[in-house]
C-alpha cells in the first residue's frame, strides 16, 4: 500500500514521518510519536478518551487518518502542561477535585475541557454537563470531573 | 478495530473530485467528516479501494445567502453553522438541530453535506432539510442537477446519489413572515442517536392562522418522513391544545417505526407523537413573538 508523507506539529515539535492510508492519527501519535497520554478506547468514535486539539479544535483522532494532518497543529494531553511536568489549570483542577478514579479517560477529558473554557470561560452546570458529554468515564466519576470543571473556570482559565 | 488498506486521493478541486469518482465509481467512497464513515471502516462494516477525501477542497465550505435561499457548502462544519448568527437568522431550525448532532468534538469534524448524504434515518439534518424542502445541488464529471429534499432520501443510508456523484451543497428555502421554528428529539444519553425526534416549521398569517406547516420526522422509518395529513389538518386553524393532540396522533397513525432493543415500535410512535405536539405548540407560541 502507498505511504504518504506527511508533516505536522505535535505540542510544538515538527515532525515528519510517512504513513500508510489507513494510520488513524490516533495511532500516529501513540505509535509514531510515541506520545502515550493519548488513550484509546472504543477506537471507533464513541469513548472520547482519544481526544486532541487538531488546530485548536477537540477531535476524536480515531476518526481522522493522520495523513489527512498533513499541515496541522496538534496537541495532546503532554502539550498542555508548562515545562518540567508543571500541571495546566485545568489538569491542577482535576487533581484538587479528585476529578478521575483510574484516569484512562482523563487526557481526553482534560483536552476536551481545555477547549470548552476556551470558547466558554464561565460556562454554566448544564453547559459543563453538555462539554463533557462526548467524554465517557466508566468508573463515572462525573460529579469530581463537573466540581473539577467548575474549580478551572472560577480560576480564570481561559479569560 | 483497524480499517482495511485503501488507496487516499485528496483533490482540492470540485473538478478533480468529479474525475476521480468517475474514473473509480463504485470501488470508491468520498470521505467528508469521518464521523460515520471511519467507524465504519474501522468496524469493517465496509471497505473501499479508494477513499476520495473531500478535507482539501476549500470550495465546498462556507455558507452564502441568496434570494431567499440558504446555501450550504457540503463540507461545511456543523460546528462552523452552530457558531454562525448568519443561520439562525436565515434558518433558525438548521441552527435549533446542529446542538443535537453528537458532540463538540464529533461537530468540530462533522459536515452538513456528510450528515445529509450519509442519510441515516434517525440523524438531524435529512429531517430539517426535509421539511423545509431543502435542494441538493450535486454534481459529476458530466453534469450537475438540482434534486428536491422528497427525491433524495430513499432508505436506510441510501440517497439518489450515483457512485459518481458528488453533493455540493444544500439550499436551504429561507421562510420569511411570521414563522416559527422549533426542534426536539428523544434519545439514551446526550448525543446518542435519536429514538425519534421532530423538526417543525410554521408561518401564520396577522390573525395567527397557520398559512403553512412543515414537519420533519427522524427515527420513524426508513428514511426521514413528512405526514401530510397531519400538516393539512394545520393549516387553517390556530390550533387549540385538543386540536394539538389530534395532529399528533394523525402524524403518527400510518407509520410504522422501527422496532429495537432501544425501543419498541409502539414507544417510538407515542415518542414521535409528543414531539409533534411540544415542537407545534412552541413553533406556533414563537410566532406570537414580537
Amino acid at each position: 500500500m502507498t505511504e504518504h508523507a506527511i508533516s505536522v506539529v505535535v505540542n510544538g515539535e515538527a515532525r515528519r514521518r510517512r504513513v500508510e492510508a489507513r494510520r488513524t492519527l490516533a495511532d500516529f501519535i501513540r505509535e509514531d510519536c510515541a506520545l502515550t497520554g493519548t488513550h484509546l478506547g472504543c477506537e471507533h468514535g464513541v469513548c472520547g478518551a482519544c481526544t486532541v486539539l487538531v488546530d485548536g479544535e477537540a477531535v476524536r483522532s480515531c476518526l481522522m487518518f493522520a495523513v489527512q494532518a498533513d499541515g496541522a497543529d496538534i496537541v495532546t494531553v503532554e502539550g498542555l502542561g508548562g515545562p518540567e511536568g508543571t500541571l495546566s489549570p485545568v489538569q491542577d483542577a482535576f487533581r484538587e477535585e479528585h476529578g478521575l478514579q483510574c484516569g484512562f479517560c482523563t487526557p481526553g477529558f482534560i483536552v476536551t475541557v481545555t477547549q470548552l473554557l476556551r470558547e466558554n470561560p464561565d460556562p454554566t452546570d448544564d453547559e459543563i454537563r453538555e462539554g463533557i458529554s462526548g467524554n465517557l468515564c466508566r468508573c463515572t466519576g462525573y460529579q469530581g470531573i463537573v466540581r473539577a470543571v467548575k474549580r478551572a473556570s472560577e480560576s480564570g482559565v481561559g479569560r | 478495530m483497524k480499517p482495511a488498506p485503501f488507496e487516499y486521493h485528496a483533490p482540492d478541486s470540485v473538478v478533480d473530485t468529479v474525475g476521480l469518482l468517475a474514473e473509480h465509481a463504485d470501488e470508491c467512497k468520498v470521505l467528508a467528516g469521518g464521523q460515520s464513515l471511519v467507524p465504519m471502516l474501522a468496524l469493517r462494516l465496509t471497505r473501499f479501494e479508494h477513499i476520495v477525501d473531500l478535507n482539501r477542497v476549500d470550495e465546498l465550505s462556507g455558507v452564502s445567502r441568496t434570494n431567499g435561499t440558504l446555501r450550504v457548502g457540503a463540507m461545511t462544519r456543523q460546528r462552523a453553522v452552530e457558531r454562525d448568527p448568519g443561520v439562525a437568522a436565515a434558518v433558525p431550525l438548521l441552527a435549533a438541530a446542529v446542538p443535537f448532532i453528537g458532540h463538540t468534538q464529533i461537530r468540530n469534524r462533522g459536515t452538513i453535506g456528510g450528515s445529509i448524504a450519509h442519510a441515516d434515518p434517525a440523524s438531524e439534518l435529512p429531517a430539517v432539510a426535509l421539511a423545509l424542502g431543502a435542494e441538493l445541488e450535486i454534481a459529476s464529471a458530466s453534469a450537475t442537477r438540482r434534486v428536491p429534499a422528497a427525491e433524495f432520501f430513499e432508505g436506510t443510508w441510501t440517497t439518489c446519489l450515483a457512485d459518481d456523484e458528488l453533493l455540493i451543497a444544500v439550499h436551504f428555502p429561507v421562510w420569511e413572515g411570521r414563522c416559527g421554528f422549533a426542534f426536539e428529539e428523544v434519545a439514551r444519553r446526550s448525543g446518542d442517536f435519536a429514538l425519534a425526534g421532530v423538526a417543525t416549521a410554521v408561518e401564520v398569517d396577522a390573525g395567527g392562522i397557520v398559512q403553512r406547516a412543515a414537519l420533519g420526522l427522524l427515527g420513524m422509518g426508513g428514511t426521514p418522513l413528512r405526514p401530510p395529513a397531519a400538516e393539512a389538518a394545520i393549516v387553517g386553524r390556530s390550533p387549540n391544545a385538543s386540536d394539538l393532540d389530534e395532529i399528533a396522533m394523525l402524524a403518527v397513525s400510518d407509520l410504522d417505526p422501527p422496532d429495537d432493543v432501544h425501543g419498541s415500535s409502539t414507544y417510538r410512535r407515542r415518542i414521535g407523537a409528543h414531539l409533534v405536539r411540544t415542537t407545534l405548540a412552541r413553533a406556533i407560541e414563537e410566532t406570537h413573538r414580537p
